[in-house]
């Protein structure tokens, strides 16, 4: 008997030809092409040497330059000689898996943002050194012998420097303070302006009348403290953002675009524009929102509605990405979002969230808020005072303008960012990527914490639920079969089972099961009805109601597995962890009923609430705001993206749809749900921390504004107070990020 | 203490030289991966 060895689908070799990846590949000047790729698994020296020896034996290719940092590839190449699939193609036999990106918008408006700062930082830097080698001989000087001529000298080689420096370093403070006050507001950067300002100004007025004082150095060193901060936190952003744009890459998302001649081309998402026609096949998840033209499915929704239960799909039907084709393959016309449509109006709630969701004012805002006008009118009134007291203008100008110098907020601007750089850093050891810095003021006032059931507290591929139940030859065994098979159950149930062998004679019959023989017994795959476990199944399905079940006989053994979507692994440690801290925990899913009664109680979850719509979702978090709650919205589905811009802060899994991702302020990675406690346990441990820093600026304030009141500072001892303080609240924002906050 | 006039502005030239060097190399790349450049210099392709 002939038999003819068929591959399963996933052993098959992909699609080599027909691979597009022009929306990647840029021109050089010089004829060559370039292309930035993600690569999976470069983590030593060793990798790099690998791939750039690798790559650089292939005639054609330019240069190949890895970078450990991002764990990038940037490859140029000549085409005439060579296509970036052959690149990709190498790089996979080496054994490093490829995925071509663009770097976006975003991320390059980052890194060019983070340039200027180090740049201004380093002319900061430059001039503070120089302009202090200089003030620290005047104020030796001034102590022991210095001429009025040299001082003068010094004094005027300082003002070259600072000036020039000032004007040019102190450009991010500025324009940021110019915006603030076009907006009628003020914000930290406004307090710092003026006291540069003020003090270069009075500093080269000083000069001119030939003063022993002069504050130069002063005002220059409080832009690089501040620009400090600045960096820092700019580059954990630019950091954030790069991890980010490697995960939207290595999730590779591509569609089988139908071209106007009836062939199939392999394109990246990126590439599909609206009226275009896409192919999904059985067992494929579907990648763009669309209508179905032609096919008839079941089309598994579960990651996107959360309803876990298939849908019945056929031409005129409405398909969104993330789903799953379960059965047949489909034709999907492409086309955005249409009134109507749930994708429409998942946006209009969305847009309707962010628009009434309360602007949280920042704390280093509200502490500017308070500080500016203190400080000013302090220094109005110290100004006025000594003019009462008949000590002259001049001098009384001068002790005003210290007071402003002495308070100028440099404690005060390193207290809080440097807080968000290090919590920021904690946060990227637990696996969580933040999108913005306020995200930590907010998760530290969140009390409740609500979570979608399916896709985010379970794992959004599906596993075998009663394994331990089943012995391990027929686990094995099933698995085998599953390889055989093109279905999506039986594809997770071949991945759960780690098989990697097929059957050699093993053949589907489309809508029953695989058959085959194994150690000369016939074995069989699929629907419990056809094996005639129809009545076990019946007592199965309800004891785990979300459950699909497969059945295995081999000779007269029969196993029946339960196949569904398993909490996630430490799912129950991390509900009991929040609870002992002290979170109320809520589950809101679009599910049905039974399915997330089950989850809800092994989890020990009291209140929960199914088969919800995206308007409803809203409407609980609205009513939880109204009864004076903050909440945590973690969640991952199309469905939740509402939710999650309305509640106060919101955590999604690196899985979610693009909508919800968006949409949330934080993405976790990872199976676990640890992640989010240690979101939340980091988060407030750095309020902690931002307050007792705002606390120490203050403390300092308190006693430097009395000592420069009363007119004892000298240029000497504002030096020493703002770098004293600003190194004492920097050394306390690093005990943010110790373990303990894990 | 004339020689003041021209040492410290030599100073100065120093220092203006090493900030243009960084400005220099920050715009060149220099700092776009921290951590291969650690390793890259074991490797004896070269030799």
């Amino acid at each position: 008997m002939a038999t003819v060895l068929s591959l399963p689908a996933s052993l098959a070799p992909p699609l080599r030809d027909g691979r597009d990846f022009s929306v990647f590949v840029r021109k050089t000047g010089d004829g060559l092409a370039a292309m930035d790729l993600a690569v999976e698994g470069i983590h030593c020296a060793a990798c790099m040497r690998a791939i750039e020896k690798g790559l650089g034996a292939e005639p054609g290719l330019k240069t190949a330059r890895v970078n450990l940092g991002n764990r990038r590839v940037r490859v140029e190449w000549n085409p005439a000689q060579l296509t970036p699939g052959r690149i990709l193609d190498k790089l996979d036999a080496i054994g490093f898996k490829a995925y071509p990106f663009s770097a976006d918008r975003l991320e390059n408006a980052e890194k060019r943002e983070e340039k200027r700062l180090l740049v201004c930082l380093g002319v900061a830097g430059f001039a503070a050194m120089n302009i202090m080698l200089l003030s620290v001989s005047v104020w030796a000087g001034n102590a022991s012998d210095i001429t009025p001529e040299t001082r003068d000298f010094f004094h005027w080689l300082s003002a070259l420097i600072a000036i020039p420096a000032a004007l040019y370093a102190g450009q991010p403070f500025f324009e940021s303070a110019i915006r603030a006050l076009k907006a009628r507001a003020v914000n930290m950067d406004v307090p710092i302006s003026l006291g540069v300002t003020l003090a270069l100004g009075m500093s080269v007025v000083e000069t001119l009348n030939h003063a022993e004082h002069a504050y130069f150095d002063s005002a220059v060193m409080l832009l690089f403290f501040l620009l400090v901060g600045r960096v820092l936190e700019q580059s954990m952003r630019r950091r954030t953002r790069a991890v980010a744009t490697n995960l939207a890459a290595l999730k590779s998302e591509v569609a089988q675009k139908l071209m106007p001649d009836g062939s199939i081309t392999t394109l990246p998402i990126a590439a599909i524009s609206p009226g275009d026609l896409v192919l999904v096949r059985a067992g494929e998840r579907v990648s763009v929102d669309g209508v179905i033209e032609a096919g008839q499915s079941e089309i598994d929704a579960s990651l996107v509605t959360g309803e876990t239960r298939p849908l019945i799909a056929a031409p005129g039907a409405e398909v969104y990405a993330g789903t799953l084709n379960l059965l047949g393959a489909l034709t999907i016309r492409v086309r955005a979002a249409e009134a109507g449509t749930l994708l429409a109006e998942v946006q209009t709630l969305l847009q309707r969230a962010t628009e009434t969701r309360s602007v949280y004012v920042q704390l280093a805002d509200r502490a500017a808020r308070l500080y500016a006008p203190v400080v000013h009118v302090t220094a109005l009134l110290m100004f006025l005072g000594w003019l009462a007291m008949g000590i002259g203008w001049h001098d009384a100008l001068i002790i005003a303008i210290t007071v402003l110098i002495i308070t100028c907020p440099c404690a005060l601007g390193l207290a809080i960012p440097a807080v968000q750089v290090v919590a920021a850093g904690a946060l990227f050891k637990n696996r969580v990527l933040l999108n913005s810095g306020d995200v930590l003021e907010r998760l530290a006032s969140v009390d409740t914490v609500v979570f979608d059931k399916t896709g985010t507290l379970t794992l959004p591929e599906a596993s075998i639920l009663n394994i331990g139940d089943i012995a391990p030859e027929m686990v094995a065994l099933a698995g085998r079969l599953a390889l055989t098979s093109r279905h999506p159950l039986a594809q997770a149930l071949a991945k759960a089972s780690g098989a990697d062998i097929p059957l050699p004679e093993a053949r589907e019959e489309a809508g029953t099961g695989v058959f085959a023989i194994y150690n000369g017994l016939p074995a069989f795959l699929g629907k419990p009805e056809a094996a005639g476990l129809g009545a076990e199944a019946q007592g199965m399905l309800a004891a785990c109601p979300s459950a699909s079940l497969i059945a295995l006989t081999w000779g007269d053994q029969t196993a029946l597995f339960a196949l569904g979507q398993a909490l996630r692994p430490d799912a129950a440690t991390t509900i009991a962890r929040l609870k002992a801290a002290g979170y109320a925990i809520e589950i809101l899913s679009g599910d049905h009923a039974a399915a997330v009664k089950v989850a809800a109680e092994a989890l020990g979850i009291k209140t929960y609430t199914s088969g919800l719509k995206p308007a409803e979702k809203i409407a609980r978090l609205a009513a939880l705001k109204a009864e004076g709650h903050a909440t945590l919205m973690v969640g991952d589905g199309l469905n939740d993206a509402p939710a999650l811009a309305a509640a106060t802060v919101s955590l999604s899994p690196i899985e979610a749809t693009h909508v919800a991702q968006a949409a949330a302020d934080a993405v976790f990675i990872g199976a676990g749900l640890a992640p989010v406690a240690a979101a939340l346990m980091v988060g407030r441990r750095a309020k902690a921390m931002m307050l007792q820093n705002l606390w120490l600026a203050v403390l300092y304030n308190a006693i430097a504004v009395p000592v420069a009141i009363l007119g004892f500072v000298t240029p000497l001892i504002a030096a020493l107070a703002m770098s004293g303080s600003s190194v004492i609240v920097t050394l306390n924002a690093l005990r943010a990020g110790k373990r303990g906050a894990a | 203490m004339n020689i003041l006039v021209f040492l410290v502005p030599l100073a100065l030239m120093l220092g203006l030289f090493g900030l243009f060097a960084f400005i220099w190399s920050m715009k060149a790349g220099q700092f776009d991966d921290l951590e291969g450049a650690a390793h890259r210099i074991l490797n004896d392709d070269d030799v």
